[in-house]
């Protein structure tokens, strides 16, 4: 099989990118499949945080589009997981640096030695996104059950759809999915987020998984471990669910509660 | 910039044949067929056909139409098939010169057929494929004769399929816009006709956007952050609240945007 590439972005910052990015590479890898993640928040180093790896830098993705280091010097392998690497950015340098055909070519590199190549985007639909994106296969959309939210994620599928390397080549169009984070059952319940169904028929997207609002994530970002190791966590489930379907297994929605009448209605219900 | 100082726009033109100013009948039969519809004739400007046409060689016979027409409240405005010399005399005049119908040569009618005053054409300032969204005038529907075939093929429709995203823009340049998905907040679909939306409409919307206050929004859901047609608009603050999300129908009445649900 040839290697996918995958981009986890949603326009908005703050969403949860960077923690579904480590946790889905971490999930894939923990089904066997050998997985990059890399950092594309070039100037906004975080990934290796949240993977526990930043004391392990020494070269990064920049010094390899540049032809400073080789790949197999900047890549940092997981201490937990033989199948899962870690491709850092640039703390220094900014987006300007991610030159198209520079990340061109360390993805193709990549494409031999690896079945998952996993894109954690930086926030904006400026350059530094857009060139996440670019080569991306698969676009997982990384959305809070919030309207600004939504309508970033929805501006961010209309350039998947039209700036995309498959879009202006005319190929098979990028594969979107929805992965809503930070899900409150309780706050959907009091009608102040988004039900997961509002979210679905705005952006119309298969939906991927739902991950519940938890202070295992939290826990799991301040330790630099990626949440599906910590597998007893409803978040780490739910992660480790969305895996799953992403693989093509079709798993049941957990952690949600029933909803009842929906946000966006109530609030176009008024006047 | 020069892209904004010039802009594109299609028209429906009348045009007149040349050599029907100097039949004697012609006068007459014009007289009677404005007086059938006399507002959609009034100030209307027509284009003179010169092809076939071995006068109108001097500024002044070109002035003498002009009068003529005018007489009928039309207004010449240009010529188009002109030989050279013609064409120097047309523009001594002050015509315009329409450049030939992109359908190629017109077809001769029957001498028989009392209806050759007018018949629609497109002239157009912009590229000849975005042709028209022409009505048949009523005049061609009044007439006693066979009706004309029509000679161009049909506007088509712009039809979107795709769900309009956030941020995205559609413009339906010379004709009507057709979405069957949903239209996102943000997103902005324009139309220079009409404007049909099935899926949920919750963008912005603007139809009539060279300024035909004929056309028209239709949505089977209504949750529009802007409606506009030809250029009147309404915030959504504006519209009210008893709408939201039912099919409606917007138009134009008496300069005032109205919305109706159907």
């Amino acid at each position: 099989m040839p290697a996918k590439i995958i981009v986890l972005t949603s326009g908005k910052g703050g969403v949860g990118k960077t923690t579904s990015a480590a946790a889905v590479a971490a999930g894939l890898a923990m089904r066997g499949h050998k997985t990059v993640v890399i950092d594309f928040d070039v100037g906004l180093r975080n990934l290796d945080l949240i993977m526990g790896c930043e004391r392990r830098v020494v070269f990064d993705f920049i010094n390899v589009i540049n032809g400073d280091a080789k790949l197999n010097q900047a890549l940092i392998r997981d201490k937990r997981n033989d199948n899962l690497y870690i491709f850092p950015t640039s703390q220094t340098r900014d987006k300007d640096a991610l030159k198209r055909d520079g990340v061109e070519r360390v993805l193709d590199e990549l494409k031999d030695s690896f079945d998952y190549i996993i894109c954690d985007s930086p926030a904006g639909i400026e350059h530094g996104a857009i060139t996440a994106l670019y080569f991306a296969d698969v676009a997982v959309i990384v959305t809070n059950p919030e309207v600004s939210s939504v309508r970033d994620s929805d501006r961010i599928i209309g350039i998947l759809a039209s700036k995309s390397r498959r879009a202006e080549h005319n190929l098979d169009p990028v594969e979107i999915h929805l992965l809503l984070t930070r899900y409150s059952p309780d706050r959907v319940e009091k009608g102040e987020m988004l039900t997961i169904d509002d979210v679905k028929e705005i952006l119309s997207i298969p939906l991927l998984g739902v991950v519940p609002e938890s202070e295992s994530v939290l826990r799991a970002s301040n330790t630099g471990t990626p949440v599906v190791f910590d597998e007893g966590s409803p978040a780490g489930q739910a992660y480790l669910d969305a895996v799953a379907r992403l693989l093509g297994e079709p798993r049941e929605l957990r952690f949600l509660r029933p909803e009842r009448r929906g946000f966006f209605r109530s609030l176009f219900g008024r006047a | 910039m020069a892209a904004s100082l010039v802009q594109g726009a299609v028209f429906t033109v009348m045009v007149v044949r040349a050599g029907m100013l100097r039949d004697a009948a012609f006068e007459a039969e014009l007289a009677e067929q404005i007086s059938r519809s006399p507002r959609f004739f009034l100030n209307a400007p027509v284009v003179l056909d010169l092809r076939n046409a071995q006068a109108f060689a001097s500024a002044a016979e070109f002035a003498e139409a002009r009068e003529l027409l005018r007489r009928h409240t039309l207004m010449l405005v240009g010529i188009q098939n002109a030989l050279p010399a013609q064409a120097e005399a047309a523009a001594a005049a002050g015509l315009a010169a329409f450049a030939p119908n992109s359908t190629g040569p017109r077809r001769v009618r029957p001498a028989a057929e009392p209806m050759a005053v007018t018949e629609p054409t497109a002239v157009s300032a912009a590229p000849p494929q975005t042709a028209a969204p022409a009505p048949a005038p009523p005049a061609a529907q009044s007439a006693s004769g066979p009706q004309p075939a029509l000679d161009r093929a049909p506007v088509k429709a712009r039809l979107i399929s795709q769900p309009v995203r956030s941020g995205t823009q559609i413009y339906a340049r010379g004709t009507d816009l057709v979405v069957t998905a949903a239209v996102s907040a943000g997103a902005e679909i324009v139309a220079d006709g009409n404007i049909h939306v099935y899926g949920p409409l919750r963008g912005r919307a603007l139809a009539g956007a060279a300024g035909d206050t004929e056309a028209r929004i239709f949505c089977r859901r209504f949750e529009a952050e802007l409606v506009a047609i030809a250029g009147r608009y309404l915030v959504s603050e504006q519209m009210p609240p008893q709408q939201r999300g039912l099919a409606v129908e917007i138009a134009l009445v008496d300069d005032r945007l109205t919305i109706t649900p159907n």
